[in-house]
């Protein structure tokens, strides 16, 4: 079955064509890689996918619902339920503890759980750092929490923009690590990358230029 | 949840919080102290303006009430009616004689200074005499407290001052007379034989009013030159009354129309008719009248007193909220990816707005609480120095205050709301670094 499913989705901004005619299937349970350059529109095809945009053009399905034509609030409804966001920039909330900065989104989606939490914090290996302010972690310990946070209201569907974009190499791994163990529960994975290393640890690598997809390939022959 | 997170909000952001508050305090206490000198101090407004004159003025029954106020003055004999000054202490024996804040007695005479021609009056009155009531109290009452506004180059007069006189602005600049000068006076006595006096002008005075085209004296010193000893040709009261009603404009046409229970009412509420009876009651063959345009202008003083002090409030209020909308709009920018992120973690509009508010709320509510203080603080300064007494605090105020509070609050955050409300998440959290 798939989760997700486009057709000949564009993204017009003014005169920029960020996205044309995108078609694009996910089933789910799989990880799916998207590469391209800089400016290729890897965030834009994210953020419709995430509900945080509304594509100009074509058809977005998400877990059986059309959603390319709602709108504001239903669009949140949806991206809270159904989605978990990752970010290459964390966007961790400064004055909020670790464990804080997790519970907020449960509070959103409904309600906070501090037990829960923290069984969320133990499975990124963060129980230790539970009580510290976002400032007080490194870079790795603040893209694992910002993955406890994208997990804690179990979303259909993970995107996950540059997570590793600000890690160094043991990070990153650890980050993968906990990629890997996501999949093998069966979670549906989104992660954009520069990195081809990274990109090879998904199942699909699917490759955009100035906006159109050009490639859609198993990660092996990616290679 | 929403209390962890207002909480850290507020711990993280002690310096901006601590701004908005102090710019609530600012408004706050001005508000506070106006509104409390508004309410409380109405009365003694009222009471300050009420003794920036007269509101009745006592003449002899008989005599010609307009040649009197208006000084229609020709010789000596418009009138030979008077009122006597020994039944003065009289007028603080009647049933409203707390309300009697001053008075004082007038004898006027046409006189000449240093042999010119033109007749000058000469206006004789008390200035801050001493009077033991028959109740046994004592006062001292006179033009001092009266005309309290008069200014004055040089000093008031003594009431058992033989040789002084004061001079009228316009008359001391036609004739070119300044304080220490000796004036010869020569006045026509009631049996028509001519008295001289020397005098001595201690002080020079304007008033603002016909008074500055002649010379005061010492109302005993008019009395000697005049012959009429023991005798005054009006007397001015300053009175405190309450507002004029029907019943009591019914009474000030006739009193004996009333019906009994009418009457006691009338009689017994300081209506300035009503205290105007009185005072006929107390002195032999007076006829007592209130000045109403007097009354009249008070008011309206008093009413554009309290315009200014809204005024002021509601300045103050603007100033605050404008101080608080920039802060809470830089705030907003400042926090626009946080605000992104929680929007894109399912936040509605509502809920954010909600804890910026309430997170704001806290902030300008301690100031509001400080400002308050701090107004009753101001209220009483104000008091004192203006009013020489002291402000209670009204009640009233604190709802009123904290309304305002969060008025300004809500005014001054929906710039920032509006900005929260067109953010994207999308622009904010793939922010082009
Ligand atoms: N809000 C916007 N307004 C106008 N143009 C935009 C906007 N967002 C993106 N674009 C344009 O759309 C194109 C695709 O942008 P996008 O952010 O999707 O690229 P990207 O593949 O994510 O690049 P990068 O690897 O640098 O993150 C770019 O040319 C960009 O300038
Ligand atoms: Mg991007």
């Amino acid at each position: 079955m798939n989760i997700l499913e486009l057709k000949d989705v564009s993204m017009l901004y003014g005169q920029v064509m960020a996205l044309q005619n995108i078609s694009l299937s996910v089933a789910s349970g799989e990880w799916v890689a998207i590469m391209g350059a800089s400016g290729s529109g890897k965030t834009t095809l994210m953020n419709i996918v995430g509900c945080m945009n509304k594509a100009t053009r074509g058809t977005v399905t998400l877990d059986g619902e059309n959603i390319s034509r709602l709108d504001g609030r239903d669009l949140t409804a949806i991206r809270r339920d159904k989605i978990g966001l990752i970010f290459q920039q964390f966007h961790l909330i400064s004055y909020l503890t670790a464990v804080e900065n997790v519970m907020i989104a449960q509070y959103y989606h409904s309600m906070a759980d501090e037990q829960e939490t923290l069984r969320a914090l133990k499975r990124v290996g963060l129980t230790h750092r539970a009580g510290h302010l976002p400032r007080q972690l490194s870079g790795g310990e603040q893209q694992r929490l910002c993955i406890a946070r994208a997990l804690i209201n179990y979303p259909r569907l993970i995107l996950a923009d540059e997570p590793t974009g600000n890690l160094d190499e043991s990070n990153q791994n650890t980050v993968l690590d906990i990629f890997h163990q996501l999949h093998a529960e069966g979670s549906t994975i989104i992660v954009v990358t520069h990195s081809p290393e990274v990109a090879a640890h998904a199942q699909r690598v699917v490759s955009l230029e100035f906006g159109r997809l050009v490639s859609d390939v198993p990660a092996q022959r990616f290679h | 949840m929403f209390l962890r997170m207002v909480l850290g909000a507020l711990t993280r952001q002690k310096k901006k919080l601590l701004m908005m508050a102090c710019a609530m305090a600012l408004g706050i206490s001005l508000a506070t102290a106006m509104l409390n000198v508004m309410l409380d101090v109405g009365d003694k407004i009222n009471q300050e303006l009420k003794t920036y004159g007269a509101n009745i003025i006592v003449t002899p029954r008989g005599a010609s009430f307009l040649a009197d106020l208006y000084g229609v003055e020709d010789g000596a004999g418009v009138s030979d009616k008077y009122l006597s000054e020994a039944e003065l202490p009289n007028l603080k024996t009647i049933f409203w004689a707390f309300n009697i804040v001053d008075f004082t007695p007038y004898l006027d005479a046409s006189v000449s200074v240093n042999g010119h021609e033109e007749k000058v009056p000469l206006l004789g009155a008390w200035f801050a005499k001493h009077l033991d009531i028959p109740t046994g109290e004592a006062v001292d009452t006179g033009i001092i407290n009266m005309k309290s506004w008069w200014d004055i180059r040089g000093s008031w007069l003594k009431d058992d001052d033989e040789s002084g006189v004061m001079a009228g602005s316009i008359f001391a600049g036609k004739q070119g007379i300044k304080t220490g000068d000796k004036l010869t006076i020569f006045a026509r006595d009631n049996s028509g034989k001519v008295q001289t006096a020397f005098l001595t002008v201690r002080s020079v005075f304007h008033s603002g009013d016909k008074e500055d085209e002649g010379l005061l004296a010492p109302l005993a010193l008019v009395q000697g030159l005049t012959g009429l000893e023991g005798k005054v040709r009006r007397v001015e009261v300053s009175a405190l009354t309450t507002p004029e009603n029907d019943l009591s404009r019914r009474a000030s046409q006739n009193p004996r129309s009333l019906s009994r229970q009418d009457w006691e009412i009338w009689y017994c509420t300081a209506y300035v008719s009503a205290i105007a009876y009185q005072i006929e009651e107390a002195l032999t063959d007076a006829r007592a009248k209130a000045i109403l345009q007097v009354a009249e202008s008070e008011g309206k003083i008093l009413q554009k007193t309290r315009l200014l002090m809204l005024l002021l409030t509601f300045l103050s209020l603007a100033c605050s909220a404008l101080a608080i909308s920039n802060l809470v709009t830089a705030n907003v920018l400042e926090r626009s990816v946080e605000i992104g992120l929680l929007k894109a973690l399912g936040a509605t509009n509502a809920s954010i707005s909600f804890a910026l508010l309430t997170e704001m709320l806290i902030a300008t509510g301690i100031g509001g609480v400080v400002g308050y203080g701090t107004g009753l603080g101001l209220a009483s300064i104000i008091g004192h120095s203006v009013f020489g007494s002291a402000v209670s605090a009204k009640a009233l105020v604190i709802p009123i205050a904290a309304l305002l509070v969060l008025l300004v609050t809500i005014g001054g955050s929906l710039p920032a709301l509006r900005m929260l409300l067109r953010l994207r998440p999308a622009e904010v959290l793939h922010g082009r670094q």
